[in-house]
């Protein structure tokens, strides 16, 4: 077996220096009625060649993004990933490295972490950043815990315009919660949540843009939570969008979680991805996850280390605050490399050039008979409503080889309101062929 | 002057003997001193918005982002690449965190597009390929652990274990035993354990381990009232030994009505030779990044998924596959008793493809004697360095582990993070520090089945050469170490109590013009 780098001869060598008389030995402490008492219905080891043909024969019953007009987002994004992100992640030194609870040998992987942290900081307008989370979805249920633990309140209210998916994890990890309001999906971009905020409320979390895409008043709804002592909590799950859209930070928000897949990180059917978060410097003792911070060696040179982990579960134990240990450190590595390559001037540029793009898909769509198109306002994605259910459309278009986006219906199959719902993403790698050849399927399918 | 976190002082006596700054391995500035706002390695068209549809909430304020072209973004990363230690440079012999080798070919298949090009919400017709690849290692994964359900979705451990205890109250609260509060968690167990019961709302009843490093049946019975909802037990467990009253506890637990939660962390030491499902167990996380060689990527992303007996299998949350009339369907919505579901879209794809490429590359009988070649390697480790150091439960063979304690050190002026530094300065990562808990001083070492013998022979010929040294009272080596690697020892204090977690722009390098 290749990965394996003892003989037989040496198996037998060392079973002689431990004085064991076989391997069995080695596992008398399993019950005998356990150890081996089985036959696995499981072929045995094999080529690297047999077994890559058949990863290459799943894969190639996929229709991959790259295989005709793409339009599908709602919460994944299709970017174009420079080849130097993916060289790089893959270099031993990045992709094999151990967690760095040792920084003496990790300075590497914790510079990286502190610059990653700063650019977070930076595109959010926030104080400060950790050094990534799962991702956007398990970032906002953990950043509702924080609420309530810095507000000492209980009651959260998640906007309509929330991603479902995300509704639905905050709604796993407070299970059977009474303080937990979710409002009614709102695909026209209408919003209540204001009237919600009272004395008990720790939090309100506002998605932007949406998941219909439409843009949501950001200053608007920090005033109104602050006023009554809550905190906003801000989504976003087109991290793209902050190149164009004002920074959270900027407008009172006090928590903002993001997912980070959009910069450095391809499609993966969902996942490994990253969740990015920030918040206000006075709030980083109940923020969750890894953080990196700068100090010096016993030379007094800079370096920097994994800190404030007194918050985490290997030091806190059942006090911690959250039970997390592993986090995307390689996906904030493809992340801040992607970054640090567009740099201000390039992702204004991307940002401006998704927009850019979107309008031209809104525009060409808007002429097609039989699409209403939902938003005032968006940055690469909208809502389109059809006169027939998305989801048989998406089918149909999709043996013609379009991915059109996603209907609102996969998400909310309970509600029956948003079955002609078709949500749709352009972003810099659209083109006005692939807008054509999407108006033209349209116009055919809805005639 | 400053301290680290064993009280010794950081800043003063020592001398200047680290590597940073050598010719081969120079110190790189941060990202934000190199680069500015204006420079970019991504050339993209210019556009102009003439009439955008951001309804006034487009920027006012700077990005203030540092940007490099291509070569010089190129320059920075390799050379900050060049300060990490790496799995691929040399071993990490850390306990309970399973480094072992990361098959390229794996990386390969994850990059094909019809794997890392699919959306996660593109039609499930679209996605045949990708269904059937999340049902076959789903079947890899109930096999080898004998149980009825795997739930792929967690995104790592921990995740994992947050899953499969959810799975168990949503199956006590379906019975209407919403009055079970409490879960075992042996004193053993990794943080994450207590971490995940408290966050559940459960109270956390230890069980002490007794003398010979084991959980003892007897104290689980005692622990047990109609209030205990679960136990959390890792098996083999963090001493490295495997829990030979396992089925007796599995048989108490289930007497009571609670249920049998298994740290699957360890399972690299039984792949293939014991099945988790035969001892009885209810729910047992395993990390693909630990057990099927998805690489860590210094500190992630992993894979957590949970496999569930017949009990919980009807609590699994979404999503999950099955046989449907057009092919494999996708269940993405809650049916009956499920609890929903614990992140957006499947889960780590990206990861199913790496673990699956293993595992048909080991096949059944390669992943048993990668397992029984992990345990073979920690038995060897022990047996060579037993006289040289102290073993704190020698009554078992280990499995895939050795474990160690401090008492050798005594009367030397040697901590063991002293000692674990020096094996920085030897080329080695150092081994697992004060962990487990219940053992003073630990050093936990899990060399895996990637290693050689001559590895291991080094390894060890470096273990006893410095025991050697720090008896005979050369403490110097050990409490200025490491002194050859990028940067000496870091003072922790400082940074947890005057934290700086971003680079601030000096007041005098102003920000390019607009």
């Amino acid at each position: 077996m290749r990965y394996l780098p003892h003989s037989a001869h040496e198996r037998a060598e060392m079973l002689g220096v431990i004085g064991a008389a076989d391997i069995e030995a080695l596992f008398s402490a399993v019950p005998k009625s356990a150890l081996k008492s089985f036959r696995l219905d499981l072929p045995d080891h094999s080529p690297e060649f047999m077994v890559e043909a058949h990863m290459r024969a799943l894969a190639n019953k996929n229709q991959a993004g790259g295989d005709g007009p793409f339009f599908v987002g709602a919460g994944a994004y299709r970017h174009h990933v420079p080849a130097t992100v993916d060289h790089l992640i893959q270099r031993s030194e990045w992709l094999t490295a151990y967690t760095p609870y040792q920084p003496e040998i990790s300075q590497g992987t914790l510079q990286m972490l502190f610059e990653f942290q700063t650019q977070v900081a930076k595109i959010t307008g926030m104080d400060v950043a950790n050094a990534s989370l799962y991702d956007g979805s398990t970032g906002t249920a953990e950043a509702v815990l924080m609420a309530r633990r810095l507000t000492r309140r209980s009651k959260i209210v998640l906007s309509g315009g929330l991603h479902p998916h995300y509704r639905d994890v905050v709604k796993a990890y407070l299970k059977d919660d009474a303080d937990l309001v979710c409002l009614s999906p709102s695909p026209e971009g209408q919003g209540d949540i204001l009237e919600h905020i009272d004395g008990n409320t720790a939090a309100i979390v506002i998605q932007t843009p949406d998941f219909y895409g439409h843009l949501r008043d950001l200053k608007g709804a920090a005033e109104a939570a602050h006023a009554q002592g809550a905190l906003l909590i801000v989504v976003v799950t087109e991290v793209v969008s902050l190149g164009l859209l004002e920074a959270p930070g900027a407008l009172g928000a006090d928590i903002v979680v993001a997912e980070g897949q959009s910069i450095g990180n391809a499609l993966n059917f969902g996942g490994p991805y990253l969740g990015l978060m920030a918040t206000r410097k006075e709030f980083i003792r109940q923020m969750p996850g890894r953080v990196c911070g700068e100090t010096v060696d016993a030379d007094g040179n800079r370096g920097f280390v994994l800190t404030l982990s007194t918050r985490e579960q290997h030091i806190r134990r059942e006090k911690a605050t959250s039970n997390i240990c592993t986090n995307s450190g390689l996906c904030a590595l493809a992340f801040s490399i992607h970054m640090g390559l567009l740099g201000e001037a390039g992702f204004v540029r991307l940002a401006r050039l998704n927009h850019a793009n979107a309008i031209r898909l809104a525009d060409a769509l808007d002429g097609v008979p039989g699409v209403t198109l939902l938003n005032q306002t968006f940055f690469n994605e909208m809502t389109i409503r059809v006169t027939q259910p998305a989801a048989g459309l998406v089918e149909r278009l999709a043996r013609r080889g379009i991915l059109a986006g996603v209907p609102a219906s996969r998400l909310l199959p309970e509600d029956p309101e948003v079955n002609n719902l078709l949500i749709l993403a352009a972003t810099e790698l659209t083109t006005e062929a692939d807008i054509a050849a999407l108006c033209t399927a349209l116009t055919e399918e809805l005639a | 002057m400053s301290m680290n976190n064993q009280g010794r002082p950081t800043g003063i006596g020592t001398a200047g003997t680290g590597a940073s700054g050598s010719a081969l391995l120079p110190d790189e500035p941060l990202l934000f001193e190199i680069g500015d706002t204006e420079h970019s390695g991504v050339d993209l068209p210019e556009v102009t918005l003439t009439n955008d549809r951001l309804g006034g909430f487009g920027r006012n304020t700077r990005l203030d982002l540092a940007g490099l072209t291509e070569p010089e973004a190129m320059r920075h990363y390799v050379r900050l690449s060049r300060l990490n230690h790496s799995i691929d440079s040399g071993m990490y012999p850390l306990g309970s965190c399973t480094m072992k080798h990361n098959p390229r070919l794996n990386e390969k298949m994850a990059r094909l597009p019809g794997f890392a090009d699919i959306h996660p919400l593109q039609p499930v017709s679209t996605v045949q390929g990708a269904l059937e690849l999340m049902n076959q290692l789903s079947y890899w994964l109930m096999t080898l652990t004998n149980t009825a359900a795997v739930a792929l979705s967690p995104k790592a451990g921990a995740h994992g274990e947050l899953l499969g205890m959810m799975a168990i109250k949503a199956a006590q609260e379906a019975k209407g035993e919403t009055h079970r509060r409490i879960v075992l968690v042996p004193e053993s167990a990794h943080g994450t354990n207590p971490a995940t019961a408290a966050f559940l709302g459960y109270s956390v009843k230890p069980i002490p381990a007794r003398d010979d490093g084991t959980v003892d049946v007897q104290a689980v019975k005692d622990a047990l009232s109609p209030d205990v909802a679960a136990i959390m037990l890792t098996n083999p467990n963090t001493c490295g030994l495997f829990e030979p009253q396992v089925i007796e506890i599995a048989q108490a637990v289930h007497d009571a009505g609670a249920f049998f939660y298994c740290d699957g962390a360890n399972f690299n030491a039984i792949m293939g030779v014991v099945r988790p499902g035969d001892l009885g167990i209810d729910a047992m996380h395993i990390n693909l990044h630990k057990t099927f060689s998805t690489p860590h990527g210094g500190g992630g992303p992993g894979a957590g998924p949970v496999v569930l007996s017949e009990a919980l299998a009807p609590f699994a949350p979404v999503p999950f596959v099955r046989k449907g009339q057009d092919g494999l369907e996708l269940v993405e919505h809650v049916e009956g008793k499920a609890l929903g579901r614990v992140t957006a879209f499947h889960g780590q794809m990206g990861m199913y493809v790496r673990a699956l490429t293993y595992m048909l590359s080991h096949g059944a009988d390669g992943l048993a004697q990668a397992a029984e070649d992990a345990v073979l390697n920690a038995n060897y480790v022990k047996a060579r360095l037993e006289h040289a150091f102290s073993v704190p439960f020698p009554d078992y063979p280990t499995m895939h582990e050795a474990l160690f304690d401090d008492s050798f050190l005594k009367g030397t002026d040697v901590s063991t993070l002293d000692f674990a530094k020096a094996l920085i300065d030897e080329g080695f990562h150092p081994m697992t520090m004060y962990f487990p808990l219940v053992v003073h001083g630990a050093m936990l070492i899990e060399p895996t089945e990637s290693e050689s013998k001559q590895t291991l022979d080094r390894f060890c010929d470096v273990m006893a050469e410095l025991a050697t040294d720090a008896k005979s009272g050369n403490s110097a080596r050990f409490t200025a170490a490491p002194m050859k690697a990028p940067r000496r020892r870091l003072d922790e204090t400082r940074a947890a109590r005057q934290p700086i977690l971003k680079w601030e722009r000096p007041a005098d390098v102003p920000q390019a013009a607009e």
